[in-house]
């Protein structure tokens, strides 16, 4: 961590104000030979563990490379890309991120090289935005829910059942229901401004939520270990994978993808403009969407078909499948990034949540 | 070998021309097409752009007396039309501070509504639109500028070329077609005309009764021309021989029948009366085979020799100087009536005084004298005319004089019939004709009209 933190030191000292405050990456792991010529610098915000199958099987398929994994946290991802972008940060080879929008946006402003060969061409247009920018997973937004501590007949199935499970008067529920911190998870807020977008349910879950003093952290390990601890009964909008990678392993761990609609989100992988090693990018990323990769990340809950969520029972009802909403790659993802729609946005969030 | 190559170049020159004609046609319609393609597609995807900078435009509010927009996602997804574009956009102030979106754009200017820029390396097209505020917390004009990338206004472009350029290529391969079509039956007629002249028997020499288009009718007119040209000269030629064996046959016959009787006589006078016999016949014979070669060689001269401009009142002299040379003293003189002025035409002076001496000669044979050789101007022709006192030939036998007497040319010693058809085929090789009449005091006239030449033409 030391390296690192001096790095990031040096960094701050070196660079305008203006320049972002470069923070540390959460972790950090390499792969493959440590002395091969070639090398891969992947940045990303999947946990190490999720990941760490698919990096194995493919520096075991190229002796020659040798990967360096950090895992960031979203907007921390994002801040280095721009500033890479503008050349005042060391570039990774390829960047992999759940909040999509960023990915959209590093693309949108240039800060992105295409890539394009028979394995992208074959994705569906919403996972490919001008072969610069690619859907690797395909992860639904779920609630989750602690098994003991929640009755069976109080757990949610839909947005509306836990609008109602709140409106409870007996403060069961009071401090014990968390989701993403907006500010400072990037993913939590582009779930946040698709729920805006998809429902007018939203405006009720936030008054919900505030009414009930939901707690937001920053990540979604926190969220699921809350849970799992019992210091939270629900969580809304946690990433699928993650829970249902706790929920094989702890059974007080219980998940749910809203009946009403579930959001589905497509990790977006680039190669940054600047990167050192985009042939051996492009491999990854080719590798990522193939069939043997893709059977990698749905072994670690990554890549969710709709038969997937129904035979592990997330989905309560079959319309639940017709009510999938995938977050395509697309320029609209842009309008919630606006700095004046995201100032008001997080107003809004936070009058709701400081009302307690 | 070079009339050959010629023949061949032809078909290469049309194909070179038709190329070059399609080659340019298609460039400039390409051109068009690809002017037309890029008008088309600009104008499309600006609409896109003007259509969500009006959205943008229409959710501008004011909060607390500040801008505030609330970036509609509709207007995003509007320019999501062109799925691979990228988006830039800004809101500017009444000031022109940046209330939100991408800094240091470079989009059209105060009064402009579209222009072209770039943001990151790549190409832009910027539309913008302005709305007036008269609040009285904010009072100005706010500017909503939204930029996209080229690539849907690029692919479109190319979609409408290559869709026109396709019709061009296709619509040039039909006229090709068209053209070798065209070329083909156009010069259908010539190997008409090749194989009906190849399919002839060598002596058929009358005109090809082949249907040509116009533009080769003059070819055919003037191969029918030569041919008939050849015609003439190979019946001249037949007539020749054919009078040549009559007429001569006749005479030579008798001179041999006479010589016979001579080998007989034993009477001295007799046979002196015999040589008599025998000489008169000889010179008549001689002058007969005079005039049949004289027949033969004006009517060669008229299709051969080409025609000087000549005045006819000299023709006339010399006819007039030639027969008086040849006729007996006893005889009456030939008169000339010869106007001041030349009278003159185009024609073979020999053929002519040839002509003229026939007439002449028909008239001293046959006529009354005074035999009047004259020559005149008649509008448009230049009259050669021999006048006698005499009778002259039956209206009736007017028409066909020429051929008639040919025919009863007889095998008497003074009588000799020829003159008349030569006359005749001297005047047609002038572009003329001979022609009787009688003049205004009734004396028979026996004529031969040849178009007149100004005098002052070269």
């Amino acid at each position: 961590m030391s390296p690192t933190a001096k790095l990031g030191l040096l960094a701050v000292l070196a660079l305008t104000a203006a320049a972002p405050v470069q923070a540390a990456p959460e972790a950090v792991q390499a792969y493959g030979d440590p002395a091969a010529p070639a090398r891969l610098l992947v940045r990303g915000t999947t946990d190490i563990a999720l990941f760490d199958p698919v990096l194995r099987l493919f520096t075991a398929s190229h002796p020659d490379l040798r990967i360096d994994y950090e895992q960031w946290a979203s907007n921390d991802l994002y801040d280095l890309a721009v500033a890479a972008c503008n050349g005042t940060a060391r570039a990774a080879d390829l960047l992999v991120s759940s909040a999509v929008d960023q990915q959209v946006k590093l693309v949108n402003d240039g800060c992105a090289q295409p890539h394009a060969s028979p394995a992208t061409a074959a994705l569906p247009a919403a996972s490919n935005w001008r072969n610069e920018v690619f859907g690797i997973t395909r992860e639904p937004a779920v609630i989750v829910y602690n098994r003991a501590l929640v009755p069976p007949d109080e757990a949610p199935a839909s947005r509306f059942g836990l609008i109602d499970l709140l409106r409870a008067e007996d403060g069961r529920y009071d401090g014990r229901i968390a989701t993403y911190d907006i500010e400072q998870s990037g993913l939590g807020y582009l779930f946040a401004f698709a729920d805006s977008q998809q429902a007018t349910t939203f405006g009720s879950v936030i008054e919900a939520f505030a009414r009930v003093h939901a707690v937001t952290t920053c990540c979604s390990a926190e969220l699921i270990d809350g849970v799992a601890s019992g210091k939270y009964l629900i969580a809304y909008n946690v990433l699928g994978s993650y829970a249902l990678d706790r929920a094989a392993k702890d059974p007080n761990i219980a998940v749910v993808a809203p009946s009403d609609y579930t959001l589905v989100l497509a990790r977006a992988a680039l190669i940054p403009s600047r990167a050192a090693n985009p042939q051996a990018a492009g491999a990854l990323i080719d590798f990522l969407v193939s069939e043997p990769g893709r059977q990698v990340l749905r072994a670690q809950h990554l890549f969710l078909d709709a038969s997937d969520l129904r035979d592990s029972g997330l989905l309560g009802s079959e319309s639940g499948i017709s009510n999938l909403r995938p977050i395509p790659l697309s320029p609209v993802l842009l309008v919630g990034l606006d700095s004046q729609r995201r100032k008001h946005f997080i107003a809004l969030w936070r009058d709701a949540f400081s009302g307690r | 070998m070079a009339e050959a190559g010629r023949a061949t170049s032809l078909t290469l020159r049309l194909a070179v021309a038709l190329t070059l004609l399609l080659a340019a046609g298609g460039a400039a319609v390409a051109v068009a097409a690809i002017a037309y393609g890029r008008t088309a597609a600009q104008q499309s995807y600006d609409r896109l752009l003007i259509g969500a900078a009006r959205q943008i435009a229409e959710a501008l509010t004011l909060q607390d007396g500040a801008l505030y927009v609330d970036i509609p996602v509709a207007a995003f997804e509007l320019l999501a039309l062109a799925p691979q574009d990228r988006i830039v956009y800004a809101v500017y102030g009444p000031r022109g501070e940046l209330v939100t979106g991408y800094p240091g754009l470079d989009g059209p200017k105060p009064d402009q509504a579209l222009s072209t820029g770039r943001f990151t390396g790549e190409p832009v097209r910027f539309a913008a639109v302005d709305r007036r505020f008269a609040e009285r917390a904010l009072s100005g004009t706010v500017r909503v500028v939204v930029g996209q990338t080229l690539r849907a206004r690029t692919e479109l472009t190319d979609q409408i070329t290559r869709g026109a350029l396709i019709v061009v290529a296709a619509a040039g391969l039909l006229m090709s077609g068209l053209a070798v079509f065209a070329v083909r039956s156009s010069l259908g007629p010539l190997n008409r005309i090749e194989r009906v002249l190849a399919a002839r028997p060598p002596a058929d020499l009358t005109p090809l009764g082949v249907a040509v288009p116009r533009e080769i009718g003059t070819l055919v007119g003037t191969l029918n021309g030569f041919m008939a040209r050849i015609d003439r000269q190979v019946a001249a030629t037949r007539r020749l021989l054919g009078d040549a064996s009559h007429q001569l046959r006749t005479p030579i016959a008798a001179i041999r029948a006479q010589a016979e009787l001579a080998a007989g006589e034993p009477d001295p006078d007799r046979l002196r009366a015999i040589a008599l016999r025998i000489h008169r016949r000889a010179v008549s014979l001689s002058r007969l085979t005079d005039q049949l070669l004289n027949h033969a060689l004006i009517i060669h001269r008229a299709d051969s020799v080409p025609l000087d401009l000549i005045d006819l009142r000299r023709v006339a002299m010399q006819a007039a100087e030639e027969i008086d040379h040849d006729h007996r003293a006893g005889d009456e003189p030939l008169r000339l009536d010869l106007p001041e002025e030349p009278v003159m035409a185009r024609g073979d002076s020999l053929s002519l005084v040839e002509a003229c001496k026939n007439l002449a000669a028909n008239a001293l044979r046959h006529g009354q004298a005074p035999v009047v050789l004259a020559v005149r101007r008649a509008g448009p022709l230049a009259v050669l005319a021999v006048q006698d006192a005499g009778p002259g030939i039956p209206e009736d036998h007017w028409p066909d004089a020429a051929t008639r007497f040919a025919r009863r040319a007889s095998v008497s010693p003074t009588k000799v019939g020829l003159g008349l058809s030569i006359v005749a085929a001297v005047a047609r090789a002038h572009q003329g004709e001979m022609a009787f009449g009688r003049t205004a005091t009734g004396t028979f006239e026996a004529r031969i009209a040849l178009p007149l030449v100004a005098e002052d033409q070269p």
